[in-house]
């Protein structure tokens, strides 16, 4: 049997996820980056070199996409705590934003990353 | 009839937490997006010149404990949900506040570090 979920519970969900995986590799990632970029012009270049290897280019780009995706989502969370969104017709035309939001942004940085 | 309320009191301080963290990262994440878009930093020289500022070092430091508190009510939120046997339960919890604590002492360390070879 299947269930489809509507979108907006598609988006609660990887608003779940997103947040999981940010916490764990996110957030060790983010502070070995910041600890490379600043410690030394040898520690930048060490950053740099990493980043020229395409495996590791990819999980930046995707922990940018669950960046991305949890910020947006969030913000909705944010405005439909005050009420702004709340029918259903708004609801899931806000999910669908936030859906395009996050991917879009992400595959422009990754763009411009390449 | 009366109703007594019993269980957890943090419920609705942790809703106000989480969103209050939520608002303060978003601010300085678009505070951060704007000196990366006006000015990207090229190089070392210039990457440490953005946090050789105390008020920067401050901001990101601020960003940073929002982060982990944020991260501590998400992850405790998903632990209740989703691991029912209690011992488990607040084994991973204690090992996300460790783990939370130990990334906030390296915070302090990365950010601060930078003022020390910056003098």
């Amino acid at each position: 049997m299947e269930i489809r979920q509507p979108l907006p519970a598609v988006i609660s969900l990887l608003h779940r996820v997103s947040g999981a995986l940010l916490f764990f590799p996110g957030i060790p990632l983010l502070l070995c980056s910041l600890d490379m970029i600043l410690d030394s012009p040898q520690g930048y270049a060490q950053f740099q070199s990493l980043l020229t290897n395409p495996l590791l280019k990819g999980v930046l780009i995707l922990s940018l996409w669950f960046f991305l995706h949890h910020f947006w989502a969030g913000i909705r969370f944010l405005a439909l705590d005050l009420h702004y969104g709340d029918t259903l017709e708004q609801a899931r035309f806000s999910s669908k934003m936030v859906l395009a939001a996050g991917i879009i942004l992400t595959l422009l940085i990754a763009v411009l990353m390449w | 009839m009366k109703r007594i309320v019993t269980g957890a009191h943090y419920g609705l301080r942790d809703w106000l937490a989480q969103r209050i963290t939520a608002v303060v990262m978003a601010i300085f994440i678009l505070l951060l997006a704007a000196i990366l878009l006006i000015s990207p930093p090229q190089d070392y020289a210039s990457w440490k010149a953005i946090f050789s500022d105390r008020w920067m070092r401050i901001a990101s430091f601020l960003f940073l404990v929002s982060l982990f508190w944020h991260a501590w009510i998400g992850m405790r939120n998903i632990l209740m949900d989703y691991v029912h046997a209690t011992g488990i339960r607040l084994t991973l919890q204690i090992l996300v506040i460790l783990l939370l604590l130990f990334y906030a002492i390296w915070s302090v360390e990365i950010l601060w570090a930078v003022e020390l070879a910056w003098r």
